[in-house]
């Protein structure tokens, strides 16, 4: 793929089935089963984009992939496809078929689930906790260890327990608790750890919570031109207009992190094991977040607090999204503590080797 | 509107690993006696004699062509050396106005006379400039100038007062930002850039010390000094223009956000003594984060820069941002380690914790305040 054609066909289909017509209402995160905006982005094959050629893939640049997630928050995408993405690019790596429909992902952390051996399969135990879409995905890849070593094992949210829940932005969160029988053919070794699928977790909400700043920011520039008090545009007040470059200084410095994310995350997928600068993309897109939601409600006033208005969309996936696969305290905990082993003399050149 | 928050992956840079390790050891040998109190003047700390040896080693006018003395490397080697100097404290101040900004102006605009006079000398780490801008009733204003050139036989004579002039009473030259045309209501037109020789008679300089104590920036009286007519930069007239394509240059390059490292450092220094800290942890891992992305943002538009676009824009919202996070760090470390700020400390975080505290008020002002800056966005947003 060259000149970026990938994203540009996947930013249209977004803008057609979901830009700014679609959310009006109080239309809710989840798309409905089989949906036409799902059965469109599977047709143009976005959920594989991150599946090597080897496995089926269409050898697309990650780097635009990461984009076109970034383009699916600027629209609120009511789907599951960061999910689905790197679900299929976790499954085809350990070799292991890819399921038909949506598929989501989950990384315990150590000693929440258990896989044995059981006959000629395995047995996965324990409870998957807020898997996002689970509910409406075909299989759910879990990240478990066996004999010491990081498996991928395959399960089927029909064959789980499960306990129906939402971020505040009404996208599935749903609790899995799960005591099965999984064929050999559904479990395999795999070569990404469970830090790691966080990891890779933690750059598809940062990138994705660049998109939702991006749109936030540009709605709420175009709310002040277009709202008129005293006589003129509320954008025309130097009070406003300091606090919307406020707004756009932390979403270009949140874009410039979901950039930082996608190559830490693509040399993931390729065998790499830096997570720091996706520890640094989570937590500045997570402090931008915070940030931008303010100024946007704030500029809105009181239509920007209805259920109706369309920001909603937004700010509510900023406040969900930086939480998610660790909000800023548990990667800064992280990031802080590599860099204060560095220590003095080794800190710039920690900073700089990025 | 959201190509305004697109900084496009920083280029890479090859063979940056062997020029940083050279720098990095260059600079262990050089500042191996240099205290972190003296650090912490970052990019404000003078030393003409640092300057000579930088240019010595060809890390001054990395960019320029050979012909005027420079070295035509790229601009992210030259962003290498740069980033490591600041990161070590190092001396800077004397040639770093002239080598960003003041040699690039000449370089672009000037009369070959005004090139070879003046270029090989900037590179050689032996000529220092100093920006004649701010007046006492032209601050953020800038079109308000009220120093005037008038246009006699030869030349101009100058009167006016600039003021908050760094390092004029150290440097050899000034770019003076006067008006030679017109009067205060033609605005941006009829302001031009003129090369002062600061010997030339009639000028008086006269430091005024900062908060801090130094005596960094002066007040710059002119009283009926003849500048020759060779002394215009580029075009009569078009001063403005000139003045404003050299921001981005000015606004997004590393000193925007590392003006504090000294403090940084030192403060890490601290608390990797204390293992298990989780509030440290925490607030470093913080720091870290927004070093990482505010490199990559200005590495960004230093690419931009190379390309020859004009992200004007981008810079603006680099040096906002890097402000912020420069000036914050006062604070986050007085929440982490107890300490009397002190300059005359015998112990050196005291004294460096004092040092940055008095200094980090000017980091917001220097180079378009902090208001002005977030002015230029709100244009670049379609507010203006």
């Amino acid at each position: 793929m060259s000149d970026k054609m990938l994203l540009d066909a996947a930013q249209r289909l977004f803008e057609t089935e979901h830009g700014p017509d679609a959310w009006v209402g109080p239309g809710s995160g989840a798309m409905e089963k089989g949906a036409p905006i799902w059965l469109k982005i599977e047709h143009m094959g976005l959920p594989l984009g991150l599946v090597p050629e080897s496995a089926g893939g269409f050898g697309a640049d990650p780097l635009e992939v990461f984009e076109t997630l970034r383009a699916a928050a600027r629209v609120a995408l009511p789907c599951p496809l960061a999910e689905t993405m790197i679900a299929a690019a976790l499954i085809s790596r350990a070799g292991l078929d890819l399921p038909e429909g949506p598929a989501s992902f989950a990384a315990p952390a150590p000693g929440v689930v258990s896989l044995t051996r059981e006959g000629d399969g395995f047995r996965l135990r324990g409870e998957l906790a807020r898997v996002p879409f689970a509910r409406g995905a075909a299989a759910v890849a879990v990240t478990a260890e066996l004999d010491g070593a990081a498996h991928l094992a395959l399960v089927a949210p029909g064959d789980c327990t499960q306990a129906a829940g939402e971020n505040v932005a009404g996208e599935p969160r749903d609790t899995l608790t799960v005591d099965a029988l999984l064929p050999a053919s559904a479990v395999a070794p795999t070569a990404l750890d469970a830090a790691r699928v966080f990891a890779l977790g933690a750059a598809v909400r940062a990138i994705g919570l660049a998109g939702a700043l991006e749109q936030t920011t540009a709605m709420t520039v175009q709310y002040a031109n277009d709202r008129v008090q005293f006589g003129r545009p509320i954008g025309k007040f130097q009070a406003i207009q300091q606090n919307l470059s406020v707004a756009a200084g932390q979403t270009a410095a949140a874009v410039a992190a979901a950039g930082m994310a996608a190559e830490a995350a693509a040399d993931l997928l390729d065998g790499g094991s830096d997570l720091a600068p996706i520890a640094a993309a989570k937590i500045r897109t997570g402090e931008a977040a915070g940030l931008v939601a303010t100024i946007a409600q704030q500029t809105h006033g009181a239509i920007g607090f209805t259920l109706e208005h369309p920001l909603r969309l937004f700010t509510k996936r900023l406040w969900s999204w930086r939480e998610e696969f660790g909000n800023e305290a548990r990667w800064s905990r992280d990031l802080g503590r590599t860099a204060l082993s560095a220590g003095q003399s080794g800190f710039w050149p920690m900073i700089s080797s990025y | 509107m959201t190509a305004i928050f697109d900084f496009p992956a920083p280029p890479e840079a090859p063979n940056s690993d062997a020029l940083r390790a050279e720098v990095r050891a260059f600079l262990a040998e050089e500042l191996a006696d240099f205290p972190p109190r003296e650090r912490a003047l970052s990019w404000t700390g003078f030393s003409a004699d640092f300057s000579r040896k930088l240019g010595e080693r060809g890390w001054i006018a990395m960019t320029w062509p050979k012909e005027y003395g420079g070295h035509e490397r790229s601009a992210l080697d030259r962003y290498v050396v740069m980033e490591e100097l600041l990161a070590a404290g190092a001396p800077v101040a004397a040639h770093w106005i002239s080598d960003r900004q003041s040699g690039p102006l000449i370089l672009r605009v000037g009369t070959e006379e005004q090139k070879r006079l003046v270029l090989p000398k900037i590179a050689a780490g032996e000529c220092f400039f100093c920006i004649g801008m701010s007046e006492p009733d032209s601050g953020s204003d800038l079109a308000a100038t009220r120093t005037r050139a008038t246009p006699v036989e030869g030349g101009f004579r100058v009167n006016g007062t600039k003021v908050w002039t760094t390092w004029a009473h150290k440097s050899h030259y000034m770019i003076l930002f006067c008006r030679t045309d017109g009067g205060p209501e033609d605005r941006h037109k009829g302001v031009s850039q003129l090369l002062v020789d600061l010997t030339t008679p009639g000028i008086t300089i006269r430091p005024i010390k900062d908060l801090t104590g130094g005596e960094h920036f002066n007040e710059v009286v002119f009283d009926d000094v003849f500048l020759p007519e060779s002394a215009i930069i580029g075009a009569r007239g078009d001063g403005w223009n000139q003045v404003t394509s050299e921001l981005a240059f000015e606004r997004s390059g590393p000193e925007r956000f590392l003006s504090s490292m000294a403090l940084l450092q030192e403060l890490i220094g601290r608390l990797s003594q204390q293992p298990g800290n989780e509030r440290a942890e925490v607030i470093v891992g913080r720091l870290s984060a927004h070093l990482m992305v505010l490199r990559r943002l200005s590495r960004s538009v230093s690419g931009m820069l190379e390309r020859g676009e004009n992200p004007a824009l981008q810079a603006s919202m680099v040096k906002d941002l890097g402000a912020d996070f420069e000036q914050s760090i006062p604070d986050i470390a007085r929440s982490l380690i107890e300490c009397e700020p002190d300059q005359t400390a015998r112990e050196e975080y005291a004294a460096t914790f004092a040092e940055v505290l008095l200094s980090v008020p000017s980091y917001s002002l220097r180079g378009g305040t902090r208001e002005i800056l977030r002015g230029i966005i709100a244009r670049g947003l379609g507010l203006r």
